[in-house]
Order: structure tokens, then sequence, then C-alpha cells
């Protein structure tokens, strides 16, 4: 069988950084006017929105969304799905949460986090590599396994007061900028020079483009489809850790509200459905347009009881824009 | 044969052994009450599945139902008008999302999972996060009813099993979601309204969703926002543990039904023993992987033969 070497970054000539981020420009455009649009209605309709401390708010906010979305993206790339990453944080969190609070180091909470969620990550793969269920249902079973130990292990209380040092990895600033935004600009580099500049990256976008042609052309299936799902699940520790250290608190709860946003930020990026379309560029700007729109809704005093039908509404709008983007209608009637 | 029927007799083997008071007179007609519901979710997901769809609202649209049905109630209207406000909800859900994954072929558990957030707010937004209370005692009265022998919820439920079994096997509806499920573009090709009835699948989930409220609001005599989300999934489990299919037109009732029982004593039974609803969710999670371990082993033994 035909096995194309794993390269690491490939280097090849300047104009080739360009057009790292280059290609979909015009979606893109579209994608920060659409933010410029939201941005000015929103400092229109409230004074406070465009003070630093609100527009960095939102940016924090938008970083969560992002660590959250960007591992969905790769899911969703390689025409797989991923329910699971939202109740995959909260059991991530919550583990890290109980080891740092025993008085251990906050490294080995941070290394919790990150296991917990590599290993439902790779559940998942294996789940739909090995058993061949289809994806939604596997990490959907998934999402209520992990909800269920989460609960189970919190036993309906809470754990907080974490160490200053930890807590900077959420709250902290550095040069102004928050902590959680240059981890978003890290990932977002690392994942699009991944997805763009390697073989491996490439030959997701294919299976999720043509699995059948992917497999036929000799692309180890099961390996990338289990990568994807492992590099999901790390995303969900990571994005556990920065949730942690932000809240100071872990429950149960905590990452159910995030599901939707992560789902519809990695849409609204233009990620397709049906795989093998989008970008993790897009997905950033996709978790910024979530942000502002939950922001806004705070801004303007609009209770949180809305926001699950806020956001259900704009991801049933991102995902016909999708359609209608795509133009792939994939019956015929 | 599907898996879940042995596992299902080991499973209640097993819990009147190793359970204190399992069969006790109560228990049992308490598992009848706890099956009843579920079975209300799980009759119309199981034509959703076999239509290789799905429905992760169920869970949030009954409870918004719930919510609606005691708001009326708790207004002073009647019972027979509560329950016409919920079904309208439940109905109106269920086209939505029928339309959505019919009229404009998107992902059937995206859909659902935004009409998910909308049910679920909205049910937030009505009532302000708090339950819903003080409805009088006609609902508590008719949940308690029993006719020949049996509680009004298990009739109600029974009712259900016995009207999908019609439309599945002797409607043309039910010829259209074996064809649908199985080949949706020879039917658009043979010139048959498949939209139509793809919608309809859909339609029905949510008119029986509006119905099982009257269920869930009547056993707690109150409505809560958020009670019934997550029912979806062991909705889902009981199909998919009936061995029935997301990529054949193969749709089984008679398992949906024993998966319904299966998960049903498994609930009960790990209640009995002390364990905590949490902890069921992962032993369900667990039996569905044991089950679809076991058959994609027999089919692969077969495979082999042939």
């Amino acid at each position: 069988m035909p096995n194309n070497p794993v390269s690491a970054t490939a280097v090849r000539s300047p104009q080739h950084w360009r057009h790292l981020f280059a290609g979909d420009g015009a979606e893109l455009a579209l994608r920060v006017a659409l933010i410029v649009l939201i941005g000015s209605a929103l400092a229109l309709a409230s004074d406070a929105f465009l003070s630093t401390a609100n527009v960095l708010n939102v940016l924090r906010q938008a970083s969560l969304i992002f660590l959250l979305a960007a591992g969905l993206t790769l899911v969703i790339l390689c025409g797989g799905f991923d329910l699971s990453v939202a109740a995959n944080l909260t059991l991530s969190a919550c583990l890290a949460a109980g080891v740092i609070k025993s008085g251990l180091s906050p490294w080995l909470g941070i290394a919790t986090a990150l296991a917990c969620g590599t290993a439902a990550g790779a559940l998942n793969g294996l789940a739909v590599t090995l058993l061949r269920l289809p994806p939604f249902l596997a990490t959907y079973a998934m999402l209520w396994i992990l909800q269920g130990l989460a609960f189970h292990y919190m036993g309906g209380q809470e754990i907080f007061g974490f160490p200053p040092a930890f807590r900077a990895l959420g709250t902290g600033f550095a040069f102004g900028v928050p902590v959680p935004v240059y981890l978003m600009a890290v990932v977002l580099f690392v994942a699009t020079v991944f997805v763009r500049s390697t073989n491996v990256g490439q030959e997701i976008y294919a299976i999720g483009a043509n699995p059948e042609a992917a497999r036929l052309s000799g692309i180890p299936m099961r390996r990338r489809q289990m990568l994807v799902y492992m590099l999901s699940g790390l995303m969900s520790g990571i994005a556990a850790v920065v949730f942690l250290a932000r809240v100071n608190a872990a429950d149960s709860g905590m990452g159910e509200p995030l599901l939707l946003p992560a789902i519809a930020a990695v849409l609204i990026g233009g990620t397709s459905l049906f795989g093998g379309v989008g970008s993790v560029l897009g997905t950033v700007l996709g978790a910024i347009i979530l942000a502002l729109v939950i922001n806004g809704m705070n801004l303007l005093d609009i209770r949180a009881q809305w926001q699950p039908l806020v956001v259900g509404v704009v991801l049933l709008v991102a995902v016909m824009v999708d359609l209608v983007a795509r133009g792939r209608r994939e019956r015929i009637g | 044969m599907p898996a879940i029927l042995p596992i299902g007799l080991l499973l209640v083997a097993g819990a009147l052994v190793a359970v204190h008071g399992f069969a006790s007179t109560r228990n049992v007609a308490n598992l009848g009450l706890q099956a009843s519901i579920l079975l209300m979710l799980a009759m119309p997901m199981t034509l959703i599945i076999m239509s290789e769809g799905l429905d992760l609202s169920a869970g949030a649209v009954l409870s918004l139902c719930s919510v609606v049905m005691a708001e009326a109630l708790a207004g002073g209207h009647g019972l027979a008008s509560a329950l016409a406000a919920s079904v309208a909800v439940g109905l109106g859900f269920g086209l939505a999302n029928g339309a959505m994954v019919s009229l404009l072929a998107l992902p059937p558990f995206v859909v659902t999972l935004g009409t998910l957030g909308i049910a679920e707010g909205a049910a937030l937004v009505v009532t302000e996060g708090n339950a819903v209370s003080g409805l009088g005692s006609g609902i508590a009265s008719l949940y308690a009813l029993d006719v020949f022998g049996l509680p009004f919820p298990v009739l109600v439920a029974l009712a259900t099993w016995l009207l999908t079994y019609v439309l599945l096997h002797y409607t043309r509806f039910g010829t259209y979601v074996f064809a649908i499920g199985g080949n949706r573009d020879a039917l658009v090709l043979a010139g048959a309204p498949a939209w139509a009835y793809h919608i309809a699948i859909y339609a029905f989930g949510g008119l029986v969703s509006g119905v099982a409220a009257l269920l869930l609001t009547g056993r707690m005599n109150a409505a809560h926002p958020t009670v019934a989300i997550g029912m979806e999934f062991d909705a889902i489990a009981a199909v998919v543990l009936g061995g029935t299919s997301f990529e054949r037109g193969d749709g089984r009732l008679l398992g949906t039904v024993l998966g319904v029982a299966t998960i049903t004593v498994l609930r009960n039974a790990l209640d009995l023993l002390g364990i905590e609803s949490s902890l069921q969710v992962v032993s369900i999670g667990g039996l569905i992987l044991l089950v679809i371990v076991i058959d994609s082993l027999r089919r692969s033994r077969r495979e082999q033969v042939a």
C-alpha cells in the first residue's frame, strides 16, 4: 500500500507564505465585512462596546470559542463531525480542577486536561474508524458519556480557587493583550500551516472532498481520521485549561453552552459541512462573529435565557448560507 | 434476531436475582410508567432514523411542549386547549425540522441541533428559567387514571406504538418511509412526492411529542424548561439497540420496543441499587457499544461464510 511520508512543515519559497492565507480572499473579506457591520451596529447601540476593556473581552471570548472550534474544523474538513467537543471540555476541566485542587502542580492539572481530551478524542476516532459508526452518532453517544462522567466526578459540587499563576492563562495580559488571544494566534498559525502545507493536512482535505478517491489514491484513511478526532480532543483539553483559568471554577455544566457557538463558528467561517472545503482562518472570523453576538446580547441587557435561541437561529442561518454558497445539493428533489 | 433480545433477557434475569425490590408489584407498575414517555419518543425516532435522519431536538421540544401546556393550565385554560397548544408547538417544530431536512437537504443532526437550541431557549424565556406549577388537579388525576386495569400513560404509549405500527406497515406513508431510507432519489424519479412524506416523518415526531407532554406534565403536575433535554439520547439509544440501521431503510419497531424495555429496566435497576443517573447514561453508552460490536462481529462472520 503506497504511503505518504509524514512531512514536517514544508518551507518552500517566500511566496509560499503569502499563499498560506490566500486563496479564498473574497469569502474571508465578506466575513470581515460582517464583523465590521455587527461591530458598528453595536457601537451605535451601546457606548460601552468600543471601550478597550470590552473589545479585549470580546477577543477573549472569541479565543475560547475558537480553541474549541479549531479542532472541530479539522474534523469537519475531513468529512466527519464531533458533537462531543463541549462535553469533552467539561470533563477535562473538571478533572484538571480536581488535580490542581488536591495540591498537585498546576502543570499536572494541565497535562490531565490535555490527556483526558486527547483520550476521549481517540475513543471517538476508534468508534468511527473501527466500529464504522456514523460520526455524529458516535460523538453524540460520547457527549453523554463524558457528560455523565463529569456529573459523577463532581457530584453536584463546584471546585474553585486556583493559584494565580495558573489563572493567568485565562485572565492574564501580555503587552496589553489577553493571554488566550496569543494562544488563539499560535493555534491559528500552526493549524493553518498544518492543513495547507503538509501532506497530511492536504490528505485531510482530500478525504473530506472525496473519500472514495482518497482511499483509492492510497491515503491511510483510518489513521488520518484517528488523527483529526484526537486533535479535536486535544483542542477541547486546551480550551478546558483556558476556560478553567478564566472562570476560576469548574462545574459539570460549564462546557454545554459552548457547543452550539463552536459549531456555528465553524460553519459561519465557511467550512462546509460536507467536508473538503474551508479554512481555520475562517473559523477565527466565525468565532469573532459569535463572540460579538453574545457580547452584544450582554451589552443590550438581553437576558441570558435568550442565548440558546439566538445561537440556534444563527446556526441554522449559517448552515443554510453554507448550502447556498456551495450550491451543492446532494439530492435531486 | 437482534442482539438486544438475549442481552435484555439477561438483564431482567440479573435484576430479578440481584436487585432487591425489582419484582415488587409497585416497581413493575413503576417500570410501565417510566417506559411510557420513552416509548412515545422512540416510536417516531425509529421512523426518523429509518429515513437516514436524526432528531436531536426531541427532548428539548418535549420540554417546551410541557412548559406551554403547563402555562396554559396555570392560566386557567382547560385541559383540551392546553393539549391543543402543546400539540401545535410540537407539530410546528416537527414541520420546521422536516422542511429543512427535506426541502433544503440539510444534514438532520445540524438542523435538529439548531432547533434544540431554539426550543431550549424558548422554554427558558417563557418560564424565565423557573418551574411552572399551580396547574390544578385535572392533569394529575388524568395521569393517575386507570382504564381497564391499565394506567393511562401506559395506554397512551401503547396506542402510539399501535398507531406507528399501522402507519408503517399498512399505509402509503409507511411504504415511503422505507423507500426514503432505502433510496430517496429513486422515489423522486418515480414521481412520488417524497418531499412531503419526508416532512411528514418529522411532523409525526413533533405531534407525538406534543401528546407526550401530557404524560410528562401530569407525572410531576408541573413543568420545568429543561427537564426532558437528554431524553432524546435514551430514545436514540433504544432505536439503535433495537437494530434499526442508519444506513439502510431498515426499521424494527419491535426492536425499538425491546430497546425501550431494556433501557427502562437498566435505569430502574441501577436506581434501586442507588447508582445515580449520570452513571446510568455511561452504562447505556456501554450497552450500545456492546450491541454494536456483537452485531458487527456477527455480520463479518456472515460475510466470511458467504
